[in-house]
């Protein structure tokens, strides 16, 4: 009997639970469902639903100013993502294998892009930039965004660095490979993964950056973000809602293709290691 | 005998000098020979950090103390009023509405984001890893856009306005735009994943035998969980907290795409003071006083956990 009342109470529990999770992650999930469902809508100003079209997606792919702010997004995360991961990825390993006077300095200095509120870091950036007569603009967001992904690239690595075997690359150069070699063909393609997530986490900072962006942005010369917020206080016109649900799109059918790659590679990793039996 | 100990104690000395001599002399040696791969691998980020972090932060401290001309530059001239000025009411009035709201904010982050933390923690590592990533999709999408769609779900003759009515739920139309409600909810939907994490990475590492010896040793449920649970991911708590509530606190184009510009929080009065009113001393001057805020945060942080469980997160 007491054990039947236990079960039911565990059970009662399991059921809240779940109640729970899905109230939760409606909430997280509810202003992208209208986002998705008003980029269908027929009506400009967005506010109740008027019929079904897609004349909006049309309008995307035949006239639309904001599709540019999206190539400038992406060209300056690439760029942004090209600098983050090269200075930050060589100089991971440099502060780990040197020490010199300034690296403690150096390494608590990698902490404040990360923890110090993103609208001092922008305006400092602002400063900076008109002190050494930078005119703001791609330049200017792309020096930006490479300064706060450097850290994360940097402290990504270092978590890759700390589970490696350093003896390799000394077994590389007593065998008679320089330093330049020894990085290239030892150390590099033992940092891969890292470089990859460090590669991941800095675009994803980039693309969706408001604040520091809205900063050191010209007017000619700004991202997606900082169009949108210009248009948010007028009103956002269901072309951006259409865009926005093409670009989660093209993330989930990402995500899907990479989770779909891993199970084959992990099948083909399987029958690999058993023809070795 | 002594005389021996001397001799042997003389000895010694005489070694560890010669061994420290030779030492010092292959470290200058070692330096030289590392000098250009130091250089040029340690060198790009030393500089990155000095020219993009370092010195604009100092300037912004100098320029905090500096005087503001009437053309909107700069008077090269000593001045404590910068700081003085946050002290008027209408100023102490945004600042503590900011606090409150960053406050407020993370307190219901983590008060919803707990029991989903630990309702995930709970479950089997492969289903655990995409609840987790559920959390992470919306990272992806623009996050302004997603205010704009809180934006459209509050308007008064929306949806969900017309909805209640239809059910009798309310009986004239909503009125939560422009509010410092639907400012927290707005900043809720962009933080809750920042407060999810942390504290799924510190309930999952705790032991389950504590647990189970806690009730086994007569503590209700409640008791355990207050007594043993919290103190044990109050790690995770105050990890959450501080991911939270710094980006809060500075965050201007939440209350900005929510508030209609009627909600000010320091945020947008900072950036106010560099891209509007050219007031840049004011300005820096404020960010000092949030970089302060942020700092005593962080000074409280390492006082409750080791900093290094930062690096994890």
């Amino acid at each position: 009997m007491a054990s039947r009342k236990r079960e039911r109470k565990r059970r009662l529990g399991k059921g809240i639970g779940n109640i729970y999770a899905v109230l939760v992650y409606a909430f997280i999930y509810a202003p992208i469902a209208v986002m998705v469902v008003f980029s269908f809508n027929d009506q400009k100003t967005n506010y109740y639903w008027k019929g079904f079209t897609l004349r909006w997606y049309e309008k995307l792919f035949t006239d639309s100013s904001i599709v540019e702010y999206l190539w400038n997004s992406l060209f300056i995360a690439i760029a942004a993502t090209v600098i983050s991961v090269i200075v930050g990825t060589i100089g991971a390993v440099g502060l780990i294998r040197f020490e010199f006077r300034i690296k403690k300095l150096i390494n608590n200095s990698l902490y404040i892009p990360i923890v110090i509120p993103e609208v001092v870091l922008g305006l400092s950036l602002l400063m900076l930039f008109e002190i050494i007569h930078l005119p703001l603009g791609f330049t200017a967001i792309i020096l930006s965004h490479a300064t706060f992904c450097i850290p994360f690239v940097i402290i990504i690595m270092r978590g890759r660095l700390a589970g490696m075997d350093l003896s390799v690359e000394e077994a590389s150069m007593d065998l008679g490979a320089n330093r330049l070699v020894t990085f290239f063909r030892v150390t590099l393609p033992m940092l891969i993964p890292g470089i990859v997530s460090g590669a991941f986490m800095s675009f994803t900072l980039s693309i969706d950056d408001v604040i520091i962006s809205n900063f050191v942005s010209g007017p000619y010369s700004t991202t997606l973000p900082v169009k949108i917020l210009s248009l948010v206080k007028t009103g956002l016109s269901p072309e951006v809602n259409a865009l926005t649900t093409i670009m989660i799109a093209v993330v989930l059918t990402g995500l899907l293709i990479n989770s779909v790659v891993q199970v084959l590679m992990r099948k083909r990793a399987l029958t690999h290691t058993k023809s070795y039996f | 005998m002594a005389s021996a100990l001397h001799v042997e104690g003389g000895f010694k000395m005489k070694h560890t000098k010669m061994s420290s001599e030779i030492s010092t002399l292959e470290r200058t040696r070692n330096r030289k020979r590392n000098l250009i791969p130091a250089l040029t691998m340690a060198g790009p980020v030393t500089i990155w950090m000095m020219v993009f972090v370092l010195l604009p932060l100092i300037y912004v401290v100098f320029i905090s103390f500096m005087q503001r001309n009437t053309f909107g530059g700069i008077d090269y001239h000593f001045t404590t009023a910068n700081y003085t000025e946050i002290l008027q009411p209408v100023y102490l009035k945004v600042i503590w509405k900011s606090i409150k709201l960053a406050f407020l904010t993370t307190a219901i982050c983590i008060l919803i984001g707990y029991p989903l933390a630990y309702y995930i923690a709970r479950k089997p590592s492969k289903l655990a890893a995409k609840l987790l990533m559920l959390i992470m999709i919306p990272f992806w999408t623009n996050t302004l856009v997603r205010l704009y769609s809180i934006n459209l779900i509050g308007q008064p003759n929306g949806f969900l306005s017309s909805f209640l009515m239809k059910i009798g739920m309310i009986s004239k139309p909503l009125d939560i735009l422009y509010s410092d409600g639907i400012v927290v909810v707005g900043l809720l939907i962009s933080m809750l994943p920042f407060a999810i994490l942390p504290l799924y990475a510190s309930i999952e590492k705790l032991d389950k035998a504590y647990l189970e010896a806690s009730s086994d040793l007569g503590a209700r449920p409640a008791v355990t969980f207050l007594r043993i649970t919290v103190p044990l991911t109050l790690p995770g708590i105050v990890a959450s907290v501080i991911l939270v509530f710094i980006p809060s606190l500075g965050m201007y184009y939440v209350p900005e795409a929510l508030g209609g510009g009627k909600v000010m929080l320091i945020g947008s009065l900072i950036r106010n003071q560099f891209l509007i009113t050219k007031n840049w001393p004011f300005g820096a001057s404020l960010s000092i006083l949030l970089v302060l805020i942020t700092l005593l945060m962080l000074w409280l942080y390492t006082r409750i956990a080791k900093l290094d469980e930062m690096e994890v997160v």
